[in-house]
């Protein structure tokens, strides 16, 4: 199951920069540690994050190992329209997790 | 700590192992990427193109107790107009087993060429933020970060 919090404002000037977080619960596994037998665990990390705004791409940020469990993102965009600001995360093994937080825009 | 240390039943275990004649696996650090082959992963961006030090702030703490988790912003003064704006910023380290960190892509809806995260750190090193801009400039912001418990030390037995 999981788990991500997203913080976009709820209402906002037409043109005003406004602030995104993301949070997303993920081991994000490095594939550089191993078990007590000697064994490498296996990477599992979320590789590519894709934010959209009413179905444009805004932002995309793609993760390496180096980043921390539990990816947290702020970034910005320019509130242009009502409507719906979509998140996407897409992972190893089929990792895939998808988050929509609606905006207005007066 | 959310990582155990190792129990006295893996201990057993191990032991056992060695009794039965089996042989246990010698435990190897990964192999560690170096300035070179940042310097390296770094040349693969921006090809030909000059990196100027200026217009980035790399923000990090300069002493961070805990690798796993290092708050790491990264903002470039850009108009973010469709004629000039930030196309990407992109992290990199020295001594991760790996160079890179991430890398963002931004377009001028962005308004604001800022972008901030947490990243794994496994030693003090330094730690570049490289942005591309959309006339094909190369910008960058370099910070020694000091680490007292590095990233992969106490994971390397689970």
């Amino acid at each position: 199951m999981t788990r991500a919090l997203i913080n976009v404002p709820a209402k906002a000037r037409r043109g005003q920069i406004i602030a995104i977080k993301t949070l997303i619960s993920h081991t994000m596994e490095t594939g550089f540690r191993y078990t007590t037998t000697g064994e490498r665990r296996p990477r599992n990390i979320i590789h590519t994050f894709v934010a959209t705004y009413n179905g444009e791409e805004i932002f995309r940020a793609e993760f390496h190992p180096a980043m921390s469990a539990n990816p947290f993102l702020t970034f910005h965009t320019v509130a242009t329209e009502s409507g719906t600001i979509a998140f996407r995360w897409t992972g190893d093994n089929g990792f895939s997790a998808i988050e929509q937080a609606k905006i207005t825009v007066e | 700590m959310n990582q155990p240390e190792t129990t006295r039943r893996e201990v057993l275990f191990a032991g056992t192992l060695m009794l039965a004649g089996v042989a246990v696996p010698v435990v190897v650090r990964p192999a560690r990427a170096t300035p070179a082959a940042m310097k390296a992963e770094i040349a693969k961006l921006v090809g030909e193109a000059t990196v100027t030090q200026s217009k980035v702030k790399l923000d990090i703490p300069p002493l961070v107790e805990n690798g796993n988790t290092v708050p790491c912003t990264v903002s470039v003064e850009s108009a973010m107009t469709p004629a000039d704006h930030v196309k990407a910023i992109h992290v990199f380290n020295e001594k991760n087993p790996q160079p890179n960190v991430i890398s963002c892509y931004f377009g001028p809806r962005a308004g604001r060429a800022t972008v901030a995260t947490r990243i794994r750190l496994t030693d003090t090193q330094n730690v570049v933020a490289i942005a591309e801009l959309s006339d094909g400039s190369f910008w960058s912001a370099s910070v020694e970060v000091i680490i007292t418990l590095g990233a992969c030390l106490e994971d390397n037995l689970i």
